[in-house]
């Protein structure tokens, strides 16, 4: 009987609450969507700029520069690896 | 001056072609001159929606060729003056359409007249989606009650803002407004449908209307005929909401909320 009545208040609580579950979700499902848009966006551009800034001065190829974006935690890490010639 | 609106989602059968015809025709009711088009290669609909199908003669990749002008193809629509219909092309090339030739097409439309260029999504991020909101200086996101749609509609929400004109030359951002269809208020009440309070919050653009669930909807594509032309349908009521209210005019969302019971339900019920 108690049993009876777990199982009872599980499928209540389920058809209660689904709506809520999809809000839940959904929170997190976009929040992601959100905080990675546009994060990408401008680093081809920058790198682009900087390959000019640095042409000034040095002669380097289009892949001596490298871009990346990685998150670590709450922290983003912008890494920039530019190879000079010897 | 004229404004271009796209209807988009991300997500199919949520209601856009629904949407767009209903509001062209909404718009062109109240006098402004108006133009629907549909984007959607390879799966023309609109037609059928808006009940022009048979005179059909041609397209917008026809137009976009040059095989046709601007009068021979626009449809003009039988029941409201100042309503014109541009319908999709029946070819199996996706790429038919390209942003060149759209973009050559609206500044016609402009030069004619039009105030209003409504454009007709097709589902998806793909090509035909982002060459239909491409131009756009506002954007009619419809969203359903569910979770599949909600995500989809937050995806196209972030292309608009990146991938649209507007973004890529840097002018004001698209103008974006909600509409929630297929509402069950009495699903919401019973806690299995996403509420109207949770879909702002969650995509956080601001409210344009909520058309609820209604029979009248079948009903009117199966005769051919834009469901805000049904008075008496509570979609149709809130399509002329939503119109009303674009339009700069202040009503109430309806329809939020179950009916009340009548008195036999209320004694049994």
């Amino acid at each position: 009987m108690g049993e009876n009545m777990g199982f009872l208040e599980y499928f209540r609580s389920e058809k209660k609450g689904s709506a809520a579950v999809a809000k839940e979700r959904l929170q997190v499902v976009i929040a992601h969507q959100r905080s990675s848009r546009g994060r990408h966006a401008y680093l081809p551009e920058l790198q682009q700029e900087l390959l000019t800034v640095i042409r000034k001065y040095v002669q380097i190829s289009d892949d001596q520069v490298h871009i990346q974006l990685d998150r670590d935690g709450d922290c983003e890490v912008l890494e920039l690896n530019i190879t000079l010639p010897d | 001056m004229s404004r271009i609106i796209v209807v988009t989602s991300g997500k199919g059968g949520v209601g856009k072609t629904t949407t767009a015809a209903a509001f062209a025709t909404g718009l062109a009711m109240h006098g402004h001159k108006t133009v629907v088009i549909d984007f959607d290669v390879g799966l023309r609909n609109l037609d059928l929606i808006m009940g022009c199908e048979r005179r059909v003669v041609y397209d917008f990749v026809n137009l976009i060729n040059g095989d046709a002008n601007l009068n021979q193809t626009l449809v003009r629509d039988k029941r409201i003056k100042e309503l014109y219909i541009l319908p999709a092309s029946q070819t199996r090339d996706k790429e038919a359409l390209n942003l060149g030739g759209v973009g050559r097409v609206m500044e016609e439309l402009m030069k004619e007249g039009f105030e209003y260029i409504i454009c007709d999504s097709p589902a998806g991020i793909e090509s035909g989606a982002q060459m239909a909101m491409y131009f756009a200086d506002e954007a009619l996101v419809v969203t359903n009650p569910e979770v599949s749609s909600l995500r989809d509609s937050d995806r196209m929400l972030g292309i608009l803002a990146s991938k649209s004109r507007r973004a890529v030359e840097g002018d004001d951002p698209i103008k974006e407004h909600l509409l929630i269809t297929r509402y069950d208020p009495e699903r919401v009440e019973t806690g299995d449908m996403l509420s109207v309070e949770d879909i702002i919050e969650l995509l956080r653009v601001p409210l344009l209307g909520v058309v609820p669930e209604s029979e009248g909807v079948l009903q009117c594509s199966n005769a051919g005929e834009p469901v805000i032309l049904n008075e008496k349908d509570h979609a149709g009521q809130a399509y002329a909401d939503v119109v009303a209210r674009f339009l700069g005019e202040e009503r109430p969302h309806r329809f939020l909320t179950q009916e009340k019971k009548g008195l036999l339900k209320r004694l049994f019920g």
